[in-house]
């Protein structure tokens, strides 16, 4: 059967891989492509790079580093940041990507969701969101956690499930920076709803959290973390074995 | 040198990237005269069956890839690229494919009776049926590697080298003489998929 992925998330901005705590107080990380090859020796099934520049010139160096990475590194690659149209998909699919990933850009015109299914696939469209309580309520933010949309996360997911996305990334701003564990009330919440697969985002502390996840939501697919793989308080090889250890099915490397 | 067939579908950074790791020299080409010239070929794809089955006939690809492959050309067909090697697929109508191998390309969803998810995607392990395939000389029962699809290849039991389970068996990889074909992407497998396609380069 398919194995649970560990998926290490990389921001970047001017070519180089940051990583906000909280979404604040960036700071700079490493080489993207010399990142990306660590990774894929210590075992990581597939790698995200979110591009957070938004400056022409930033892109532009975003698609050098992706193309670099697609060169160099043969795990799937998922991509996101300022995806807006379909010529976003096009261009960071033609640089290597395999997943493009949208977040905002779907709120702003859902019908892309449906477009680019139609154009790429189902398996080539992630829906990403931000979601965080609000009244009890799972609500959709955008602008790295400043806005909030008013949106009911919930529906906004289901929405998405039916208009042709393939996968979604969960990423609750309320355990996102704080290393206590991912968000499992929530990641529970849309699990029961949803039948494509989800990925887990916010709130890796350490390797117990990655065993919670799989365990008390089966359903999730994917963990995926960004500053605990960076900073190396975790090894994706010495997690995958963990893992294993406590008869999760992991790709072997 | 091997020819990699480009007829406009998907990307090919990974796989000519990784024939580049390898050490092995490679062209990504639409020339008859470089692919004829060519000690191997692969045939990639991704997308629908219908489109790419008739980019490859317009251009008149598709005969040579056949005359190549009676030939005896070592040739392998990556995902779409392995669907098409066969009779025919059932994607969204019928559609003829080079029918190098026997056999058919069916939906899965019909057989998984809503309970598993389509499309198959994501790291999947192997269970090697032709151990003497040398394709996979260096890949073990249990490794893992990388599928992305909607349909798979059927009534090809003979022809089958490897499978993996999926709420049914799925069909991994198949053999016929100097036609070999991968559903997942030796490419986005890590180091097991690079080990595939070295093996492609010494047969």
């Amino acid at each position: 059967m398919v194995a649970k992925r560990i998926i290490p998330c990389l921001d970047i901005r001017h070519g180089r891989v940051v990583k906000g705590v909280n979404f604040e107080g960036i700071q700079d990380v490493d080489d993207p492509v010399a990142l990306a090859r660590f990774y894929n020796e210590s075992g990581a099934d597939e790698l995200v790079f979110y591009d957070i520049t938004a400056s022409v010139e930033g892109r532009g160096l975003f698609t050098d580093v992706l193309e670099r990475v697609a060169s160099e590194v043969f795990i799937p690659l998922t991509v996101g940041g300022s995806i807006n149209t379909l010529d976003d998909f096009d261009r960071v699919l033609k640089c290597g990507a395999d997943k493009v990933s949208v977040n905002s850009g779907a709120i702003k015109n859902p019908a892309l969701i449906g477009e680019a299914a139609k154009r790429y696939g189902d398996q080539c469209v992630v829906l990403s969101m931000d979601v965080k309580r609000v009244d009890g309520k799972f609500t959709v933010f955008t602008a790295g956690g400043r806005v909030n949309t008013g949106i009911d996360a919930l529906d906004w997911a289901v929405r998405g499930e039916a208009a042709g996305a393939g996968e979604l990334v969960l990423n609750s701003i309320d355990t996102d920076g704080v290393k206590k564990g991912f968000d499992i009330e929530m990641l529970s919440a849309f699990a029961e709803r949803l039948s494509i697969p989800i990925i887990a985002s916010g709130g890796a502390g350490c390797m117990e959290d990655f065993k919670t996840l799989f365990e008390t939501v089966p359903k999730v697919d994917a963990g995926l973390a960004a500053s605990i793989f960076h900073f190396k308080t975790v090894n994706i090889k010495d997690l995958k074995n963990y893992l294993i250890d406590n008869n999760i099915e992991m790709r072997k490397i | 040198m091997i020819a990699i067939i480009n007829y406009g579908v998907g990307n090919l950074f990974s796989l000519s990237g990784s024939l580049k790791r390898l050490g092995i020299e490679s062209v990504i080409t639409a020339d008859e005269n470089i692919i004829r010239n060519a000690d191997r070929i692969i045939l990639p794809g991704v997308g629908a069956f219908g489109d790419a089955a008739e980019k490859l006939r317009k251009t008149g690809l598709d005969r040579v890839i056949i005359d190549e492959a009676k030939k005896g050309k070592p040739l392998m067909g990556i995902c779409l690229g392995m669907q098409m090697l066969f009779e025919k697929s059932y994607e969204y109508g019928d559609h003829e494919g080079l029918g190098l191998i026997p056999g058919n390309v069916k939906p899965m969803k019909p057989l998984l009776d809503g309970k598993l998810k389509v499309p198959h995607i994501g790291w999947n392990s192997l269970q090697i049926k032709d151990k003497n395939d040398p394709l996979l000389k260096y890949i073990e029962d249990g490794d893992y590697v990388y599928y992305v699809h909607s349909f798979y290849a059927t009534d090809c039991d003979n022809w089958t080298s490897s499978v993996s389970e999926y709420g049914i068996t799925v069909t991994g990889s198949v053999r016929n003489g100097n036609v070999w074909g991968t559903q997942f992407h030796p490419e986005k497998s890590g180091e097991k998929g690079l080990l595939i396609l070295k093996a492609f380069s010494e047969i």
